[in-house]
């Protein structure tokens, strides 16, 4: 038997059947790199790795083929592991693990890494490297990893002795997970996870950095100050972002809203932080946000920004973001507190800490002291929810992505995971999938990166196996990693992928119908594939659906095959916009509605 | 920050990808060998600094940032400038250098290399006094700075 023969796995001096160290043995057993590598891994909690092999991590693969603790799920494009694993940590908090060869395999993976990085998520990609030996002679395979990452992660290393490997790998877990996270390169010449050379492994049980002492704690004045401010506002304003998510301070945040009774608006990030179905929530703010959210941040007096970064996106022209507001900003980096918008009280500290620590002195205090003009200010935000800006019209049996959005959310119940690729599907799926639960949105925010939502989804649903996991996407994102649906096949993740296909680059059409009086150049995609029979031909199930008559019952079907992955293929209409919008260089009062 | 492969380009990376600018940089190791010290001279209002101060801090190899205009301090760059120094020049360039006092460290028939240390502002006039004297090459270190008083810049522990 052929296939027994290369999976039999041997057993060495100091492991048992399953490649586990020994403990008793652990004080005289030698590891090399690779081992090595793989044994940081497991100390880390590590259950799983997404990568593909190369010549040059060819000692750490043979090194994890031989135990069975740390799962390895092999992609066919970098690109995608890098989007798998911060799909994983997205959904589950922990960090997310790549490995990946040298050369293309590291600059493929650049993507993923700059994604992951423009949102704050912790992964330790472990990238090959030629021998050090070989470092600067161009050889095969050979780039400047450590140079080529630098600006697009939170800090890399390049570990060249393997005395160093143990060290470097706990200092990376630990870099990446603290503070605001963020991901950390590893890279690793080939000589250094030689198996002929060991040394005896001991994983440090903590490490400490002098020049990284992240703040968690905020100011005790500062806080004190800021509820000063918070209590007495009239027309108050919660603003949070990722961080409430990254920060595992989603109950703290609802906490606060509700002993105040303020509103609250979510960046694209933040969507789930507070729960969408509370009358409190008045949906995501910004270029598609909702009329309240933004109107209610353009006439709000004291402006509460937790775990948010005033992206462009948000703020449109800053000349007029919020005119009238005092502002607080809790956030754990303190490079986003006066980057864009200049604040009146910063805190920087974890939100989950800070938050803790305003609860008690909000109540203490008696709550909001302006009880008179909060109900005016909620009689104003009724009126302009009374605009309806999410209402779309429906035209006969033509598709509305919005209303296809709608009915996931209606058979998910809203409990799905659900993950988005970039552009017009996005906004949509944002703007129409109300979130309740934190995790559950995972979306390239910050480098908008088209690709994204098919792998990432995956990643969740290797986390949850048991979750229904839903990637929102478009005929045209969805060609960029789509080769990972036989990834999909391979590891069995049944997930369902829903398909707004409008034929054209949706979002580019739309600012193109918008700002260059509708000369479509280059969005409309000529000579699509037939993705029912592409799906079939990786083994998933393909449906085609052309009439919103149809929508329910093939969601349905779709939904009810709970081990299969499903491709939905949504004919929905053309030439549909999103709204509400705000153009480039307007203020968030600015909106076009329809 | 750390005296470690890369650190310099993260700091230089750092510049160029948001837009800062270096006008001069200097960088060597300290007594404590694991540490180099870098004095770096840019020019913005004070968001920009407050930002450039921040982001520095969030590199990992930065160990800690001190804004020395926050504080009486001493700044110093040291200047080797090669001047042509003729028959009819040769004795306006040493005295010049006397003036400044700058020592001449190499001598040829027709030229006087001047090697100068002083504040940026020091050196430009010494360059401005030599006039029509023709200057054949200049290097500048870019400047050191350090803080007045007793008190000297402390490491925070690990």
């Amino acid at each position: 038997m052929p296939f027994g023969l290369a999976l039999r796995r041997k057993t060495q001096a100091g492991f048992d059947a399953f490649g586990s160290i020994n403990l008793k043995e652990r004080k005289r057993v030698e590891l090399s790199g690779g081992q090595i590598l793989v044994e940081c891994l497991k100390a880390e909690g590590v259950d799983a790795v997404f990568g593909y092999p190369g010549g040059a991590v060819l000692h750490i693969y043979d090194a994890l083929f031989q135990q069975e603790q740390v799962k390895h799920i092999l992609v066919r494009h970098e690109q995608g592991a890098v989007h798998m694993a911060d799909g994983y940590a997205r959904a589950t908090g922990k960090p997310g693990v790549v490995l990946v060869t040298s050369g293309p395999g590291a600059t493929n993976a650049v993507t993923g890494i700059a994604t992951a990085h423009m949102d704050s998520i912790p992964l330790i990609v472990i990238t090959g490297q030629v021998p050090t030996s070989l470092i600067g002679n161009d050889a095969f395979q050979e780039v400047d990893n450590v140079g080529i990452t630098r600006p697009c992660v939170k800090h890399n290393f390049l570990v060249k002795d393997v005395r160093d490997i143990a060290i470097t790998m706990k200092k990376a877990f630990y870099i990446a997970t603290t503070g605001r996270p963020g991901p950390v390169v590893v890279d690793i010449p080939k000589d250094v996870t030689d198996p002929r050379v060991t040394i005896p492994f001991d994983y440090p049980a903590s490490v400490s950095l002098r020049s990284y002492h992240p703040t968690v704690k905020g100011h005790t004045g500062q806080i004190r100050k800021a509820i000063d401010l918070i209590i007495n506002a009239e027309r108050p304003m919660i603003y949070s972002g990722g961080g409430v998510i990254l920060g595992g301070a989603s109950a703290q945040l609802t906490r606060f809203a509700r002993l105040l009774n303020y509103p609250i608006t979510n960046t694209l990030m933040g969507l789930g932080a507070y729960p969408a179905s509370d009358r409190q929530f008045l949906g995501m703010l910004g270029m598609h946000g909702t009329y309240e959210a933004n109107m209610g941040m353009h006439h709000c007096d004291v402006l509460i920004a937790i775990g948010a970064r005033f992206d462009d996106r948000v703020t449109g022209n800053l000349a007029k973001f919020c005119p009238t507001a005092k502002i607080v900003h809790i956030d754990i980096d303190p490079a986003s507190i006066s980057k864009n918008v200049v604040v009146d009280v910063p805190i920087v500290g974890s939100v989950k800490s800070v938050l803790e620590e305003m609860l008690p002195l909000i109540e203490d205090a008696g709550g909001a002291k302006q009880p008179e003009a909060l109900t005016a200010w909620w009689a104003q935000i009724a009126q302009w929810r009374d605009m309806r800006c999410l209402d779309f019209k429906t035209n006969g049996d033509v598709i509305k992505p919005q209303y296809v959005v709608q009915k996931v959310w209606e058979i998910t119940q809203g409990d799905a995971y659900v993950t988005s690729d970039v552009g017009q599907h996005q906004m949509w799926a944002a703007q129409y999938y109300g979130f309740d639960k934190p995790n559950r949105w995972i979306n390239s925010g910050g480098l908008g990166t088209m690709g994204f939502g098919l792998p990432a989804a995956l990643g969740v649903k290797f986390a949850y196996p048991d979750e229904e996991v839903v990637c929102v996407t478009g005929e045209g994102s969805i060609q960029m990693c789509i080769q990972e649906l036989s990834t999909a096949l391979q590891y069995h993740l049944p997930v369902k992928v829903v398909s707004l296909n409008n034929r054209y680059l949706g979002m580019v059409r739309q600012w193109q119908e918008f700002f260059y009086s509708g000369r479509y150049a280059m969005s409309y995609m000529e000579a699509l594939p037939d993705f029912v029979k592409l799906a079939e031909s990786y083994g998933h199930v393909g449906m085609r659906i052309e009439k919103a008559s149809d929508v329910e019952g093939a969601l349905r079907e779709a939904f009810a095959m709970r081990d299969r992955l499903v491709f939905m293929d949504f004919q929905t209409d053309p030439l549909e916009n999103v709204y509400p919008m705000v153009p480039a260089g307007a203020g968030l009062n600015e909106m076009i509605l329809v | 920050m750390e005296n470690e492969a890369g650190a310099l380009s993260r700091v230089a990376g750092l510049f160029s990808a948001r837009g800062y600018n270096i006008e001069s940089l200097c960088v060597a190791p300290t007594v404590d060998e694991t540490l180099s010290r870098m004095t770096l001279v840019t020019r913005g209002d004070e968001q920009i600094i407050e930002q450039i101060i921040k982001q520095l801090n969030k590199l990992i190899d930065v160990v800690k940032v001190q804004d020395m205009a926050d504080a009486p301090h001493i700044e110093r760059e040291l200047m080797l400038i090669k001047v042509q120094a003729q028959e009819n020049s040769r004795n306006e360039v040493y005295r010049l250098a006397e003036i400044f006092r700058g020592q001449i460290i190499d001598v040829s028939e027709s030229s006087y290399t001047i090697q100068m240390v002083g504040p940026g502002h020091k050196l430009d006039a010494f360059v401005t006094a030599l006039g029509a004297i023709p200057v054949v090459e200049i290097v500048r270190s870019g400047a050191l700075g350090i803080a007045r008083g007793p008190r000297g810049m402390a490491v925070p522990e690990a």
